[in-house]
């Protein structure tokens, strides 16, 4: 029985190594804008998923280098936090229009995705610079707009 | 009319489901025959009652039926016909119905067959069953009603209510939202179905294995009477898996088949403990062995059923998948600690009952081979368990990274979630060790072979894939260890599988004098278990030959180009030809590319890569324009254009070696489980007993 023992044992242990390491190596951590931002150079570097909403006017695309750059406002990443700011449109709205939210820039290389607009949510994932700009090489968008019509039309009944 | 007859049939169903419980379990104690026939007539009516209420739904669904909320959120006047029949089952509270009438369906095959010599096992087969119903349609009703109409109040506003509220008037709106457009392709339309008939029928064997449980028969007869609904139910969640695949390849735009999305994670989970189920439970048949482990698989396999339909259906894990969204949580998750217990409760009951009779000789012998198989499928599950439990793990259990400083990587107390990185990282050399396994455990024998009598039978195999790798380092070049090795288990495993086939066929032609070819026929067919298991293991390393390709040699390349500008990757270069904008008549409006392909340099044809925006949903949807080959998949994106003078525009380019032969290896696997799980004729009751007879005359 004991060669049975022994072989368990080390194939246990290749399990624990292989997710021990692989989480290192995978692990993407989530950060509100604010809690990156006050991080500051420790965050510099550290594979991120920061989540922030998109304001409209800063928008530029060059499409020979493919070059996305706009900039994320703050947004509590709380779902009852969200709440508490009545749903996740009203949050974004807010999040835009206060010029007191944390801002930052991203820049993402690749193509214009079409929900990229004003007041959208935007869930990115790389890391911050040292020059403070967020380098992402995934952007996630969500409008929350297009999911929730509040009532449908009347057509008179 | 039509929403409250089906809401009607829902909730008689519920009844219905209740009283055959009860029935059941009255009619077992109290020994009376009677109930339990009446508990098998009530699953028996549940199918004819939850058809009724599906084809309500499909009828709302046809009609335009506005007023009700399912058929506004799934549909829209400009769909087709065969799509709104299927939007029954997109969105959530209509799948879950659908869910409801396929689990109706298999549980009233299962109650249907003859019972005369398993009797004692049908009362808690019908309980499981009816239970398991009963909890699907609580949710139904209670939370995911799909008759729910609108009303509109004197005030202007508009609820949502089954039945009328007081001095409210029923209020239509003139069109539905529509079906989300990246569930419109043919691959989504299938993928569902077949996902959930692969859970519904990993019901039966469970339900079996709790009635061995309650009955304390304890024998391999649960195991060899559910034999075939496994295999189906695993045919059917392979063939779920892999539609899944394809349509993401197809629709998603992202030149993949796989993302490790949690979604899909969950949908895998059952598929990790059913595939190691199907293999240790041979072992309990041939040696009676393993017996608690084959009751912890299948236990294992319905709670991650239900888990995987509750991750998929709560918007728990927000991902592509979380089209439906709601608040069922809590409800799925006190019933899937419900199950853990009284199951294992019944588990540790029944624990000396299920005693091996057989012990572990030797780590080469054919059992204990299995055994490590068994141990790896388990290994990749805690994996993805880790990763779709890591986001929440890791915040609880930040402390545990304070306490210890070299876990502080780990448990971090920050909110965090793996990538795709971790999935391939952690599992890669798991599958390795899987495919090594499939190429020595039909080489071994049972109880004991020594390293003597293996190397015997795998000098052959080994030295045939050696050559083939040296093939491939001399003829391409492809370079790299893991890729060589990876190609090289892919060989080694077609090259015993082959000449397993080819010396049986050779033993047996000599045997009975026939053809080679008659022989390696009647071979299949005499041990349809065994060969079509083989047939199993090709399709397997036909899809992992297309795995390697695309995950170790895509490569991808963008720009912008001007009309009549050139993009190459590798070999392949494109030509932006045209570019046309224009209106569909169901409401889309398409941007569609024309671009010429060149292979060195020669012309190969055209391809119309399009973009197609749904006016409805507001929602865009990438289509690619793949030319396919069996070397490889040439796949181009239009990701972007110029309005109207369409004078450039953008494209991303993948190559993906070898993908093809991910999707012919699936069609080898599916047709190997059809042959293993093909009926046979169960052995006459009368034969098994003249040979019990016999072998009692012998002793």
């Amino acid at each position: 029985m004991n060669k049975f023992m022994v072989g368990g044992l080390l194939i246990l242990a290749a399990v624990v190594y292989l997710i021990a390491s692989s989480t290192v190596a995978g692990a993407q951590y989530f950060f509100t804008i604010n809690e990156l931002v006050e991080r500051g150079d420790e965050a510099v570097g550290t594979p991120a998923r920061v989540t922030g909403a998109v304001i409209g006017d800063t928008i530029q695309y060059d499409a020979d280098s493919l070059t996305l750059t706009f900039d994320v406002a703050h947004m509590p990443a709380d779902e009852e936090l969200l709440n508490d700011e009545g749903g996740l449109a009203l949050a974004l709205h807010q999040a835009v229009s206060d010029p007191s939210r944390t801002r930052m820039t991203v820049v993402y290389v690749g193509p214009r995705p079409d929900l990229l607009q004003d007041e959208a949510q935007a869930i990115v994932t790389g890391q911050l610079g040292a020059d403070g700009i967020f380098y992402a090489d995934e952007l996630l968008l969500k409008c929350p707009t297009r999911y929730e019509e509040a009532a449908p039309e009347q057509t008179g009944n | 009319m039509i929403a409250n007859l089906g809401y009607g049939a829902l909730v008689i169903t519920l009844l219905v489901c209740l009283f055959g419980t009860g029935a059941a379990i009255y009619g077992e104690v109290k020994k009376q025959p009677r109930w339990v026939d009446s508990a098998r007539n009530a699953m028996l009516l549940t199918f004819p009652l939850l058809t009724v209420a599906s084809i309500a739904i499909i009828t709302l669904l046809v009609t335009n039926a506005f007023e009700v909320d399912y058929v506004q959120s799934v549909t829209s006047r400009s769909m087709p016909t065969y799509l709104r029949v299927t939007a029954l089952w997109g969105g959530q509270p209509g799948s879950l119905v659908f869910w409801s009438w396929l689990m109706a369906l298999f549980a009233s095959a299962a109650t249907l067959r003859d019972w005369r010599r398993d009797r004692e096992f049908l009362p808690w087969v019908v309980v499981v069953s009816l239970v398991t119903l009963a909890f699907f349609l609580v949710l139904i009703i209670g939370f995911e009603n799909p008759f729910v109409r609108y009303w509109a109040t004197p005030s202007g506003s508009v609820v949502t209510a089954m039945f009328q509220p007081n001095g409210t008037t029923l209020y239509t709106p003139f069109d539905g939202r529509g079906l989300n457009p990246l569930l419109r392709h043919p691959g989504m339309i299938i993928h569902p179905p077949m996902l959930y008939l692969g859970f519904v029928s990993l019901v039966i064997p469970f339900a079996f294995g709790i009635a061995a449980l309650i009955t304390g028969r304890t024998d391999d007869r649960w195991i060899r009477l559910t034999r075939r609904w496994t295999l189906w139910a695993w045919l059917f969640l392979s063939l779920g898996l892999i539609l899944g695949g394809r349509w993401a390849y197809d629709v998603l735009g992202w030149g993949g088949y796989w993302g490790w999305d949690p979604v899909e994670v969950a949908a895998l989970l059952p598929w990790l403990t059913a595939t190691p189920f199907l293999h240790s439970a041979m072992i309990q048949e041939k040696r009676n062995m393993f017996k608690h482990w084959n009751m912890l698989l299948i236990i294992l396999t319905y709670v991650l059923m239900i888990m995987g339909t509750f991750l998929t259906r709560s918007g728990v894990l927000s991902s592509v998948h979380a089209f439906a969204q709601s608040a069922i949580g809590p409800i799925f998750f006190a019933y899937i600690v419900l199950t853990l217990i009284v199951s294992l409760a019944l588990l540790s009951w029944r624990w000396d009952g299920l005693k091996s009779e057989g012990t572990l000789t030797s780590w080469l012998s054919r059992e204990a081979l299995f055994l490590i198989n068994n141990v790896l499928f388990i290994a990749i599950l805690i994996v993805c368990l880790w990763g779709l439990f890591y986001p929440i793990l890791t915040e609880a259990l930040g402390v545990v990274g304070q306490w210890f400083p070299t876990l502080a990587h780990i448990f971090t107390g920050q909110k965090a979630t793996v990538g795709p990185i971790f999935y391939e990282r952690a599992t890669g050399p798991l599958w390795a060790a899987l495919l090594l396994l499939m190429g020595v455990a039909p080489l071994s024998a049972w109880r004991a072979s020594t390293a003597r009598t293996l190397g015997k039978a795998i000098w052959l195999p080994t030295a045939v894939s050696l050559v083939g790798i040296a093939a491939v380092l001399v003829l391409s070049d492809v370079r790299g260890l893991t890729a060589l090795l990876a190609l090289w288990l892919c060989m080694f495993v077609t090259a015993v599988t082959l000449f397993d086939f080819y010396r049986s066929a050779v033993a047996r032609s000599r045997a009975h004098g026939t053809n080679f070819l008659v022989s390696l026929w009647q071979l299949a067919g005499r041990n349809r278990r065994r060969y079509g298991g083989y047939v199993i293991h090709l399709g397997v390393v036909l899809m992992a030959v297309g795995i390697i390709g695309i995950e170790i040699f895509q490569t991808e390349t963008q720009a912008s180009l001007k009309l009549g500008e050139t993009l190459s990757l590798g070999r392949y270069s494109i030509r932006y030809d045209s570019l046309a904008e224009f209106d569909t008549d169901d409401n889309r409006n398409v941007a569609r590319a024309v671009v010429t392909v060149f292979k060195d340099g020669e012309q190969l044809g055209e391809l119309y890569p399009r973009r197609d925006f749904f006016y409805e949903s507001g929602q865009p949807m990438t289509i690619p324009g793949v030319r396919s080959s069996v070397e490889d998949d040439f796949y181009v994106l239009l990701v972007n254009w110029q309005p109207i003078s369409t004078q450039t525009a953008t494209f991303k380019i993948y190559l993906n070696p070898l993908v093809n032969w991910l999707w012919f290896g699936a069609a080898i696997f599916i047709l190997g489980t059809f042959v293993a799980a093909w009926p046979e004729r169960e052995p006459a009751p009368v034969r098994e007993s003249r040979r019990a007879a016999a072998a009692e005359a012998i002793a």
